[in-house]
Parts: structure tokens; sequence; C-alpha cells
């Protein structure tokens, strides 16, 4: 306060630049500007390329030729774009699982014994290896010759299963595999969140005769809502862009049972047969629309979020 | 390292006659991308590119091996933005997008040269799109039934040369508790081989190229006549199971095993099968036997080329590999048994002394009147092959979906010509 007469009296001689005027304005923009221009130049600028091209033949090599909705027309009777979306969908569904998984790990391992931290990190270690490795190993265990899983049903007595070249039982096999790394990744996310459960509620809840089952659902999971929110956020991407497992796993394979929009889309416009980028495109359009959708609703709820913090 | 392949490169000078006046004049650098990304055909290229930088003192050759799959993809890119002078490809169709988008260099000059035009005739019409020649082979191979010798001996049977004898033998092994064949149909294009060769056997390399070409519906009855001879040997269970399971070389250890007795393949299958312990007195070598007496018969031969890229800089140099890598002496030495172990497309190329390169060279030589086929996947447009190599795969694993199948390649052969 005591510096506001100086400040006037020496505005009277200096009038401030225009930098001086709308520095509040102008600091936050100019930090914001690498990101804002990489977010335009790798994100934004490449979805409308993706949706203009979405209207073209093109081989990518030659003359691009405009087809109008052409493309998408031809998505309403492809068997193979149905099967992908169908795939998707059980992805979507059968992820989520991830979610109570990863929960329940986080509860028993939530104790103080020696080498807790030892179990904490064995049970991280899938989320740490690469997708790839998780493919492999899960290819090995379920081989029809020599896999564990076959192995082990052969014990019981049971049929050998060839799970990744039946066409009814590959999609599930893969989203198994695909489970196991986001389990261990919904568990980080719930110990970290279980770290800030509030003891004194706890123990009111446990004065009030709370236990087992009630005292989880009523106290513990209400608490854990922000790491609940950002685990169903990171399995439902995770979910869409489920790419790497079924490349490694099936291709796609068998005859095209377990594809999915990401894959589909790959194999249309960028794999060795392929190169009908403008079919390509389309069909990321269309993903790009059901993960629209979701994201839409994840920022809208998060806002909600913050607007009844403040 | 260079030093000592200079000797080497000097002899072969000396002995081709390579020691034309042009290469003295040579300069700049000569980049080559190669996608003989496997042990043994890289040392062929890395001996290509140092004996060819030897013999061009003022030329530095630059080579890049590429993974041989990661090639397919990353060519399209290479040949547009950031062009070699010298690059890897296939004959035939798979040429098709990158001549007609002017990506490849024509050079239908150097087919004029008698070196050329004279030794590579046999796979000048698969160099050949519109009139013009956009490059040369370096090498094909054959395919063909490489089966267990010592297997067939123990069951008594010999070397089939018809269907019928075929189907009985085949009864034999599965009566033994073997499969008859091994293969591994999870990248489908195995199972592409085995619709090239029971197609052309059935109905003769001429509808096979009509049915390339777009020409004959998929659920025409000489189509169906080909799937009916293919679901003979599949419902005898005269295939491995769970095939869709594996690639090709997970599908080799059945054969090495002796869960199985052959496997219809290319030549390359050879050095992994001996590698694992099959040597001659196992391992042996048939053409796939006659189906129908009134076609001749043809054989698939996939031919592996270098091309020039139309935006090459060091094109004169270019030129000059292709011609190297063309000639007879480069050929016998690349194709040799130690080396690539294929065949050399130089007439004037001697085969090595090679069970199975010398019977390849006599069949394709002498016993295949009817054609010789590039391979289903390299003869047939991307689109359709990519869809009706699938629908063989599920044929091969569930045969009663075969009418629904071929309805399906029948609406994408309406679609894609």
């Amino acid at each position: 306060m005591s510096n506001a007469p100086q400040a006037s009296a020496r505005a009277k001689t200096f009038r401030p630049g225009f930098m001086a005027r709308n520095r509040q304005v102008i600091t936050p923009l100019l930090f914001l500007t690498p990101g804002i221009l990489f977010f335009l130049f790798y994100v934004i600028f490449p979805v409308i390329q993706s949706f203009n091209l979405s209207f073209y033949k093109w081989d990518g090599l030659g003359e691009a030729e405009y087809v109008g909705l052409k493309n998408y027309k031809k998505l309403l009777t492809d068997r193979a774009f149905e099967v992908s979306l169908w795939n998707n969908f059980k992805w979507l569904i059968l992820y989520l699982l991830a979610i109570p998984a990863g929960l329940f790990i986080a509860l028993f391992l939530n104790q103080t014994v020696t080498g807790i931290r030892l179990y904490k990190s064995l049970f991280f270690f899938p989320f740490v290896i690469s997708q790839v490795v998780v493919g492999l190993v899960f290819t090995w265990f379920y081989d029809p010759t020599f896999g564990l899983l076959n192995t082990i049903l052969e014990q019981f007595g049971l049929e050998p299963l060839n799970v990744l070249g039946d066409p009814n039982l590959a999609t599930y096999g893969i989203i198994l595999a695909g489970l196991w790394p986001q389990t261990a990744y919904c568990m980080i996310l719930y110990l970290t969140g279980l770290n800030a459960v509030d003891p004194e509620q706890i123990e009111a809840a446990r004065l009030d005769g709370a236990k087992g089952w009630r005292m989880l659902w009523h106290i513990i999971i209400p608490q854990l809502r922000p790491a609940t929110f950002i685990a169903f956020v990171v399995t439902i991407i995770g979910a869409l862009r489920s790419f790497d497992l079924i490349s490694i796993m099936t291709y796609g394979g068998p005859f095209g049972s377990t594809r999915v929009l990401s894959f589909y889309m790959f194999e249309k416009a960028l794999s060795e047969y392929g190169f009908r980028m403008g079919y390509g495109a389309a069909i990321a359009v269309v993903l790009f629309v059901i993960m629209l959708a979701f994201i839409a609703y994840f920022l809208w709820s998060m806002y909600q979020d913050e607007k009844g913090a403040r | 390292m260079l030093k000592k392949l200079t000797t080497a490169a000097a002899a072969i000078a000396l002995t081709t006659g390579l020691a034309s006046p042009a290469m003295a004049e040579l300069n700049g650098t000569l980049k080559i991308f190669s996608d003989m990304s496997n042990p043994a055909p890289r040392a062929v290229m890395e001996g290509l590119a140092s004996d060819f930088d030897a013999l061009h003192p003022n030329l530095t050759v630059e080579l890049t091996v590429i993974d041989r799959e990661a090639y397919k993809t990353q060519i399209r890119n290479f040949l547009s933005a950031n062009p070699p002078d010298v690059a890897n490809w296939y004959a035939a169709n798979r040429m098709g997008p990158y001549v007609s988008a002017g990506l490849f260099e024509d050079v239908s000059d150097l087919w004029e040269e008698p070196a050329i035009a004279d030794n590579l005739a046999s796979t000048k019409s698969a160099m050949t799109i519109d009139g013009k020649q956009w490059g040369v082979p370096y090498t094909y191979y054959q395919w063909g039934v490489y089966y267990r010798k010592d297997i067939f001996a123990e069951l008594g049977l010999s070397e089939p040369s018809n269907w019928d004898e075929e189907l009985a033998n085949c009864q034999k092994i599965v009566d033994s508790g073997r499969a008859c064949y091994t293969i591994g149909s999870k990248f489908l294009w195995t199972a592409g081989g085995w619709f090239d060769y029971l197609n052309m056997r059935t109905n003769g390399f001429d509808f096979h190229m009509q049915l390339a070409r777009g020409e004959v519906e998929w659920t025409d009855d000489r189509v169906r006549q080909t799937f009916a001879n293919w679901r003979q040997l599949i419902d005898m269970n005269g295939f491995v199971a769970n095939h869709q399971t594996y690639s090709w070389q997970e599908a080799l250890p059945f054969m090495v095993n002796g869960e199985a007795t052959a496997y219809l393949m290319g030549n390359f299958a050879v050095s992994p099968l001996r590698e694992a312990g099959l040597d001659d007195s196992k391992l042996d070598f048939y053409q796939f036997v006659e189906i129908n007496p009134d076609v001749e018969m043809a054989e698939d031969a996939p031919t592996d080329t270098f091309h020039i890229p139309a935006k090459a800089e060091n094109k004169e140099a270019a030129r000059e590999f292709l011609r190297f890598v063309a000639s007879s002496s480069v050929q016998t030495k690349i194709n040799s048994g130690g080396a690539l172990g294929q065949l050399p497309v130089n007439a004037q190329s001697s085969v090595d002394a090679d069970k199975f390169l010398e019977q390849g060279f006599d069949m394709l030589s002498s016993n295949s009147p009817g054609g010789v086929a590039q391979f289903f996947d390299r003869d047939y447009p991307a689109e359709m092959a990519a869809v009706a190599m699938e629908g063989f795969q599920e044929f091969m694993v569930i045969p009663d979906n075969l009418d629904e199948i071929l309805e399906r390649l029948e609406s994408v052969r309406q679609d894609v010509y």
C-alpha cells in the first residue's frame, strides 16, 4: 500500500508500456504458447486431417479421389468392421474388471507386515513390463501344444483348449492377458488412495459398530472416489486403445475374430495389404467419436466436481 | 575389412569382365536400402555392397538393412520422401502401386543390353508393367513339398505323382498317428500357397491368373472344385491341428519331431530344417502332384528384385549396381548353398551342388510348362489377397463355412476390380 503513491507519481512521468499494462494476461499466454502450439500441430491438426481424409479414396502414393460418404457407407455393410466394433464393446465391459480386482489387491496389500514393499512391487511388476512381453507370456501360456494352461487342464482330465485359435474364445483370452497389467495399475492407484483415507472416520465408524463389507462400502469406498475416477478413466481409455496385445497374440486372427477398431484401422491403412488410407481414416473417425463420448463425460464430471468444491 | 574384400572383388571383376570403362568414372555415394535382414541374406547383401564398393574406388556405398517386415511399410515413405539409389522389392503385381505412382525408375534400357536381355529372359514378363521393365531380379526359389524321407521309408511310401497316390500316402501317414502336412497359418500367407497349388493343379495356370485379374467369379464351380480337393485332405486330418495359432517357423518343429511328415513351403524352409537336424538322408523334396491331368504343371517361384527409385540421386551408379547383381557370376555366388541358398535367375549362372537347389532348378526349367506364378499375395491385388487368405484360413479350420466364405470373396472381388 505504501508503494501506491510512489507508483502513481511515477505513472505521471513514465507511461507503462503495453507489456507492463497487460502483464496479467500476457504472462500465462506466453507460458501456454509452446504447449498450445504442440497440441495444435500434433493433435488437433492430425484430427482434422483424418476427418478430411475419410472422405477420400487414397492409396498413400497417388492422387486422392474425393468419394464423399462412400467410406462410411461401406463400413455399414463391412462384416469385419462389425466384428471389430463388437469386440471393442467386449473390451470396454470386461476391462473394467481391473478396477474391483485392483481394489481388492490394494486392500489386501494395505497392511504393515515385514517385506510388504517387496510384495507390492511384485504385484506391480506386470504393469512395468512391456505389453509385448505380456502378450508373449500369455501366448505361451495358452499354447495348445506345450502351454501351461493345457498341462493344467490335462491334470484335471479336461479337454485341451486352443484359446487363441478358437474364434469364440480368442478375444476373451487376450482381454484376460490385458487385465493382468491393468489390475496392477488400478492397484497402485488405490494404494495411494488408501493412504489418504481418514483414520478418524474409520475410528468413528468402528465405534458405531461398522466392520467388514459395511465398513468398506460406506466408509472406505466413498473416500476412494478420486482414485476410482482415475482408475475408470485409464481403464476405459486403455480398453479402447488395445492394440499391442492383439498384434502380438493373434494378429487379429483367427480369421479376423479378434480385431478391434484400432487394429482394423491399422490393417486397412498401414499394414502390408492395406494402404486404403481413406477407409482407415473413416474407421479412425468412428473410434474417435466413441472415445470423445467418454472423454467428454469425464471432463464434464471433473468440471462438476470442481464446481462443487468451490 | 574392406581391404581384405578388395582382392576378392577384383577377382570377380576379372572373371565377369565387369571392368568396363564406365566403372572408373563412378563417384559420389550409392545409397542402398535392403530388406535382407535375416542373418544369411544380410551377410550376402553386406558382401554385395562391399564388393561393389571395392570395385569402384571413388564411390562410397552406404548400405541400410531394414527388417524385412517393417520394410514392406517403410518403402512407401522412403520412396517418396528420402529415396535411396537402389532398393529391394518383389516382382509382378507387388510393383504395381509404385510403378503407377511413378516412384520406380524405368530400366527398360538395361533390359536392351544383351547381358540382361538374353540371360534374364525367363523373368522379363514378371518385371514388365505397361510394356516397360522396372527392375532386375537377383534370386528366386522354388516351392514344393519338403518331406521326411526316413518316415516315408519307414511307412513304405514313395514320392507320389498324382492326387490318388497323394491321398493314399496321406491315409497311411494319418493311420500311423501323424499328420501329412505341417502348416502355420497365423499370418495367413501359408494358406495362400496351398490355394495356389491346388488351384493351378485343378484348373491350370491360366485360370489361376484369370482369377487373379478378377475375370472369374469366386463362386464359380471350378473354384469350388479346388476347395473340394482341399477338403479331402482336411477331412482326413491331413493337416496339423491348431495351425491357426502358429507362424510358419513355429510349425517347423512338428516336422522335425516327426509329428507331421511334409511341408508345402518355399526353399527357404530347408535351412532351418537342416539346422534343426534333418540332414539330406531325412529330408527330401518332390514337386506338388498332378491333380487334373488335362492341365499343365505350373509352379510358384517368387522372385526378389532390385529397383532404382525414380528420385534417386546417383542413377548412374545405381544402373551399374543393377548390372552387377544381374551378372551371372554374382548371381552364382550370392545364390550358392552357403549364401542365400536359392536359384539364380541368370541363365548363365550355375547352381550349387545342393540337392534341393538342383531339384528346384530342374523342376522350374523343365517341368513347369504351364507357367511360373509369383505367389498368391504377389499375383493377386493386395486387398483381394488379404481377404482371400483370411478366408482360406477359415476354410481350413471350419470347412463347412465354405459357401459363406466364397460369397464374401465374390463381393470383395466386385469391389476391388
